[in-house]
């Protein structure tokens, strides 16, 4: 099926090799990513056993539970998994990627077609329904030429899950892409996020994780040409014993194309771990390009551990900004002065402190209902401090 | 009517030299109806004073007692204190990102009058408030204090002063770094706020200036850690004409 392709933006033109070991070679072929020992960079902070199994690639017929919401237009169909390899999107960059797209059994394809403005957020719910399963996952994204779209992906349930995601944007659309990682918390989520933004396209993708024992994820982004725009925000709430690691890619493949990764994260409990691997790579081809990149984490008790590691590469003189900030502690004492000062007690002053931490990008979502939610869901975090 | 009195106030900071004393034995009443100047020098320990009142933590009260009717607040939590009926305007007003001012205002109104404040006239009373100051009704849009500049945080918390209306108010140098509209701004601020009668007011400055826009009923000069010097209006005209000199000399001796 040409069709597929059809309202793809191009595919890169032939870039120059960069070696590093921050972000290996793209491939379909599992063969090509080697299973990792927890040695290497990119799989060090990750506890490979609770990974349960998945890295071993044993097929699976298990399934999320998908319950979707389209507005008029818009699609949701199968695709095979050819098909979805011949999208003009980045293959995959670790072993769990190509295992995801090479088990699934093809992909599902979430179309919004050319021209096409949705105002209503079309959502997606996955719902794991056995934490025992190994479910692989295979899903495709794409938005049309000049189209417009909000796109909710929710994870709840339970069960051992590894996806492939490709994220196209085609020339001069906009996608809001809003993955919220809700899951019970036994579950184990591992999930790479592809995604290809066209010619003046916009893309901000939210990510946000509160449940399961482990995630796992890695989000990359590169441009297919100039005037592409990438915002990567996430927030996480790490509790006891979770380990939630998130690892963003911006690759500036064309000029004048922009990323900003924020992600903010609270921790509290015994072993709560958290990872942030902020990747940027400008290449020689991409002049005047601007990136940010900041990791904010908040240590609410003691026995948690954050780790946050931002990686800039630079092949080109001519570049508009590049920048980066980690920040990880404790409470500002000066801030919880300030509020108490003012008569507000000390337990509520905390409050407003993470909330008003979480809330710089929770603001930002364009979903009321999944606004409230988070900001519930941080409430109810908080209430076991 | 309330009585804020200070008592034989020993102050001391931790430093990498171990404990330094900054308040060396502080006595001053102060009655609801009074304004009180106290000017003294850089490091006189002026906001030692002012922060140990508020119970600012790095402050560690090693004598005495501040009591507010009676009652000893320096045994009280900061925000005890606050719903005590004291207030702190800051010198540097903290910013504290992602919480609105209108979220702030109301959960410190809250906190204070132990109820919350009826939404239909609040709203409207905090517009007012902010207008009184000069500051445009949407700033209670804004994460507090975040972006404001020198001026708008000063006016800000004048704001602040009236719509929580304690007992008494410290002013930490509200005036330093205001322009003239400004301070004239942040004056009126603190007129409306003491013309009420019944509430009393300590102003911690550096200069005169401000004195020309609010009348003190008592001047104080506060010199290496405790006041040297107690009078009326005219001890501030003294003080703008031959600064500190005299007070630092006796003090070092």
């Amino acid at each position: 099926m040409a069709g597929a392709a059809a309202d793809a933006v191009e595919n890169l033109p032939v870039l120059d090799h960069v070696e590093s070991h921050l972000h290996p070679e793209p491939s379909y072929d599992v063969a090509a990513h080697p299973v990792p020992t927890g040695l290497e960079e990119i799989w060090r902070f990750t506890p490979l056993k609770r990974l349960r199994g998945l890295l071993e690639g044993a097929p699976s017929d298990a399934h999320l539970a998908w319950e979707q919401q389209l507005p008029e237009g818009v699609t949701l169909t199968e695709i095979s998994t050819e098909e979805a390899q011949a999208l003009a999107v980045s293959a995959p960059l670790d072993r769990l990627g190509a295992l995801a797209a090479a088990n699934a059994g093809g992909a599902v394809l979430l179309d919004v077609p050319a021209d096409l403005v949705v105002d209503e957020p079309i959502r997606l719910t996955l719902r794991g329904t056995a934490s025992s399963d190994t479910v692989w996952g295979h899903v495709v994204i794409r938005v049309g030429l000049h189209a417009k779209a909000t796109v909710l992906v929710d994870h709840v349930g339970s069960a051992a899950y590894d996806a492939f995601t490709q994220v196209v944007v085609s020339d001069g659309a906009q996608l809001d892409l809003v993955t919220v990682n809700d899951w019970d918390d036994d579950a184990v989520h591992a999930e790479q996020v592809n995604i290809r933004v066209g010619r003046d396209a916009t893309v901000r993708a939210f990510e946000f994780t509160l449940g399961g024992d482990l995630v796992r994820t890695s989000t990359n982004v590169d441009y297919a040409g100039p005037g592409g725009s990438a915002d990567l925000l996430g927030v996480y709430f790490a509790d006891a014993g979770q380990h939630i690691e998130h690892r963003l890619f911006a690759d500036h493949t064309a000029p004048r194309t922009r990323s900003n990764v924020l992600y903010k994260g609270a921790l509290q409990g015994q072993d709560a771990h958290t990872v942030w691997i902020g990747n940027v790579l400008i290449r020689k081809v991409a002049e005047a390009i601007e990136t940010f990149e900041q990791n904010d984490n908040l240590v609410l008790t003691d026995g948690a551990r954050a780790d946050s590691v931002p990686n800039l590469e630079i092949e080109t003189g001519d570049i508009a900004g590049a920048g980066h900030a980690s920040t990880t502690g404790r409470f500002d004492d000066q801030h919880l002065f300030y509020l108490q000062s003012r008569g507000v007690p000390e337990d509520e002053a905390r409050r407003l402190v993470v909330h008003g931490f979480f809330n710089d990008i929770i603001r930002r979502i364009g979903i009321p209902d999944v606004q409230e939610r988070l900001v519930t869901a941080v409430e109810h975090e908080l209430a076991d401090v | 009517m309330s009585t804020l009195e200070i008592k034989n106030l020993h102050v001391s900071v931790d430093t990498e030299d171990g404990a330094k004393e900054i308040l060396r034995g502080v006595d001053l009443t102060i009655n609801s109806g009074e304004i009180h100047a106290i000017m003294g020098p850089n490091g006189s320990g002026k906001s030692t004073l002012a922060y140990s009142i508020a119970g600012h933590p790095k402050y560690d009260v090693t004598d005495g007692e501040v009591l507010l009717d009676g009652q000893n607040v320096l045994e009280l939590s900061v925000d005890e204190r606050a719903r005590a009926g004291l207030f702190l305007a800051m010198q540097y007003p903290v910013e504290v990102p992602g919480v609105s001012v209108a979220n702030f205002l109301r959960t410190a109104k809250t906190a204070i009058d132990g109820e919350a404040p009826k939404l239909r006239t609040w709203v409207k009373d905090v517009n007012a408030a902010l207008e009184r100051v000069t500051l445009d009704p949407a700033f209670a849009q804004r994460s507090v204090n975040e972006g404001f500049s020198g001026g708008e945080k000063k006016r800000h918390e004048i704001a602040q002063l009236e719509l929580l209306n304690p007992k008494f108010a410290v002013l930490d140098e509200t005036d330093s770094g205001l322009d003239i509209d400004a301070l004239k701004v942040v004056s009126d601020g603190v007129n409306r706020y003491s013309g009420q009668g019944d509430r009393g007011v300590l102003l911690i400055t550096h200069y005169t200036r401000i004195l020309r826009y609010i009348e003190p009923d008592f001047v104080h000069v506060f010199v290496a850690g405790r006041l040297a010097e107690t009078g009326g209006r005219e001890l501030a005209d003294e003080l703008e004409a031959s600064g500190y000199d005299k007070y630092v000399k006796a003090a070092a001796v």
